[in-house]
């Protein structure tokens, strides 16, 4: 049985060789050997969860919001072509030049393309999480393009050279005396100079200068509107306005999935989505463009990138109803205890570990493990995403394709098959007891050969088991 | 009322007087339940792992078992949560409908069932209610912290019917505590962060029992307990509802 064991661990090894990344485990292994970091982690995006739930408690009609933004998305998804089409007509008339990029490469070379008509050297960007799926920056700065990200918590990890580690915190996983050792570095602060105030102001200085002199600003799509043509940014710093409102060319960049069919759906999704993500009343700027100002050139980009893939899957089609709030994340109990760059995917969390497979089932094939099912993300989404449901269903996919370690799939197969047999089954459970109880304690316990043990003493096996019991007791 | 008792494989094997205290508890309520020998398992294990498609012998072993009863009756949320949820892959003939709609956990049976609103027991200490999320947000057991402030549901309830017995208050009403199924294992770094979370909210919050629907959970955080040595009792719901002093 030892033997057997160690197979299994050398198959695992195999597999996960085979990866060329680490896998959510290993990632999230890392990130919860530094003790306080992983509590300080946990209990910020508490705090935003706590704000969040008095946000939610405080509307009587929460249930009934959350319904009907999901129906609305139920509906626009299974017309998204026509809203799209209809999106598309209203935008052009009204002025705005509308683009679709069936790709991440499409998507940039229509970027580069627009920011090379006007000679364009400069670009400044506010939130966009599409831009960082296409992986936009890395792209453009290639291209000889100077690229700045606006938002604060963007800048801080554009300087830091990393990914977002959240969709709407995107440094969160940084402490302001990380920030302040960064801004150290790259704008001149002080050394050790951690107070929130100055730092923000620092960066304020710090980017009006690239906002003066941006060529072309870049923002993100919340919501665009099918029946007029416009669509909605929401943002907290004001820096996608300052952004677009100065440059003479506004390129917004959007899913397919970002339709809303009127404007009257509106209001149900801006009460959610800034109640949902942060706990406010609404974000501090949703602001709408509808045409471009005098003089000024307005692009849509429509981008699919896999997502029409993933309306095709009756089983995760839902999956696009996402609005972007974070919740799931500020919510899931292994997300706060694993940080977000333990997903290794541009959206991390629940929702990420259902959206990645499609993307890349085999790369993201440990993200759906990713969570004890506890259900918390499907019950705090804003648009009533199954997220659990989904992700126990990209298991049975990963599980049928064989994108598992063999060990764990064979010794699955072995224990339904001592499952299925209760003679067996109860003949193999009191080996079992026995062996465990006479095993040293040294070798049940190791770490290595059992990962329960790393924390967790094992259950003192019982002389009988209750059928045992159930045999001598009962008639 | 013709009522089986359905011990899951693990509870069977480790924790025999959780499925003592639900015969007796059930046996003081006037319902007479039996066992019936040929039960293994709901399934859960493999399927939560990605191998549904290996439970179906399994699925159909339970049914087999369970199909003649009025009532299956099992001391565990997550078992009971992954029959009525997940034998949706079997053909759904009458035999499978009918114990997917009556496998019930043992509380949510005495309360929705049973019509139970008091319990004789008596049970002098601080208990911790931890919230089994299958139980809570899968049967819906209890309400969550999700989509209500309030604190209700079928286990506290009958908890606070029980005699000298002081329900505290916990900082996180329904964390998981991060047992998982195979999740113990193949995240175990996390996991067990987690039940170390849940455990030092009860301690800090002066229990001297965790208690809860769901034997699993309780194993994991039992493991944790018992690791640190902490002055802490881990019993399951029904060990409670048949304490006497």
């Amino acid at each position: 049985m030892l033997q057997r064991l160690r197979l299994y661990r050398i198959s695992e090894t195999i597999f996960l060789q085979n990866l060329t990344h680490m896998t959510h485990a290993q990632a999230a292994k890392r990130f919860t050997a530094d003790v306080d970091r992983t509590t300080w982690h946990d209990g910020a995006l508490w705090f935003v969860r706590q704000k969040r739930d008095r946000m939610a408690y405080s509307l009587p009609e929460w249930e009934e919001l959350r319904e009907l933004a999901s129906q609305i998305k139920n509906h626009t998804l299974s017309r998204l072509d026509e809203y799209l089409e209809e999106f598309e007509r209203n935008a052009t008339a009204n002025g705005i030049r509308v683009h679709w990029a069936a790709n991440a490469q499409e998507h940039n070379e229509i970027v580069l393309q627009i920011i090379r008509q006007h000679n364009g050297k400069r670009l400044v960007k506010s939130k966009s999480m599409l831009t960082e799926e296409c992986h936009l920056n890395p792209f453009l700065i290639k291209e000889g393009i100077e690229v700045v990200d606006t938002d604060l918590g963007e800048r801080i990890i554009q300087f830091n050279d990393e990914p977002p580690s959240h969709i709407v915190l995107p440094a969160i996983h940084l402490k302001k005396e990380d920030v302040g050792q960064i801004f150290h570095k790259h704008l001149g602060t002080p050394e050790g100079a951690s107070d929130p105030q100055f730092l923000t102001e620092t960066a304020r200085q710090h980017l009006r200068g690239h906002f003066v002199a941006a060529d072309v600003a870049l923002s993100g799509v919340n919501f665009a509107i099918a029946e007029t043509g416009g669509f909605v940014v929401c943002t907290n710093e004001g820096n996608a306005d300052l952004g677009v409102t100065l440059a003479p060319v506004h390129i917004a960049s959007m899913g397919i999935e970002k339709m809303i069919p009127r404007l009257d759906h509106l209001g149900v999704y801006t009460r959610l989505l800034a109640r949902s993500a942060t706990g406010q009343l609404s974000t501090t700027y949703t602001s709408h463009f509808h045409r471009p100002r005098p003089g000024q050139e307005l692009h849509v980009i429509i981008v699919d990138n896999g997502r029409v893939e993933q309306l095709g899957r009756p089983d995760f089609r839902a999956s696009l109803k996402c609005i972007r709030c974070g919740a799931c994340m500020n919510t899931c109990p292994v997300y706060r205890r694993s940080g977000g760059h333990s997903y290794d995917y541009t959206v991390p969390g629940p929702i990420g570990s259902i959206l990645s497979p499609n993307v890349d089932l085999k790369k993201h094939s440990t993200l759906p493990f990713a969570s004890t099912l506890c259900g918390s993300c499907s019950d705090v989404c804003p648009v009533k995403i199954d997220i659990h449901v989904q992700l126990y269903k990209w298991r049975q996919i990963i599980g049928g394709q064989k994108a598992m370690p063999a060990g764990k799939r064979v010794g699955m197969q072995l224990l339904a098959k001592v499952l299925a047999r209760p003679r067996l089954y109860a003949r193999l459970g009191r080996v079992a007891r026995r062996m465990l109880a006479s095993t040293p304690s040294a070798l049940t316990h190791n770490g290595t050969i059992n990962p329960w043990a790393i924390a967790r003493e094992m259950p003192e096996p019982p002389k009988q088991s209750f059928r045992e019991w159930y045999a001598a007791n009962q008639k | 009322m013709n009522v089986a008792l359905f011990i899951p494989c693990y509870v069977d094997q480790f924790y025999p007087q959780v499925g003592i205290a639900t015969l007796q508890l059930l046996e003081r309520l006037g319902v007479q339940a039996v066992f019936p020998m040929e039960q293994t398992c709901c399934g859960q294990p493999m399927a939560n792992a990605g191998c549904e498609a290996d439970s179906i012998p399994v699925y159909h072993n339970y049914v087999r078992t369970f199909a003649d009863f009025d009532y299956i009756v099992a001391p565990s949320g997550s078992c009971v949560y992954h029959v009525r949820k997940h034998f949706n892959i079997i053909e759904q003939t009458p035999a499978v409908k009918h114990v997917r709609e009556r496998t019930y956990e043992l509380v949510q049976f005495l309360t929705e069932v049973l019509g139970v609103t008091s319990v004789d027991a008596e049970f002098p200490y601080r208990v911790g209610l931890h919230q089994s999320c299958h139980g809570q947000r899968g049967l819906r057991l209890a309400s969550d912290s999700e989509m209500s402030p309030s604190r209700d549901g079928h286990l506290s309830r009958l908890l606070k019917q029980v005699r000298r017995l002081e329900l505290v208050e916990l900082d996180r009403y329904d964390e998981c505590c991060g047992f998982g199924g195979a999740f113990c294992v193949s995240e175990a770094a996390v996991s067990a962060r987690m039940g170390q979370d849940r455990v030092a909210d009860h301690v800090k919050n002066g229990a001297q029992v965790i208690t809860g629907g769901d034997v699993s959970c309780l194993m994991h955080l039992e493991g944790i307990v018992r690791r640190q040595k902490l002055p802490l009792r881990v019993m399951h719901i029904a060990e409670i509802l048949t304490a006497t002093t």
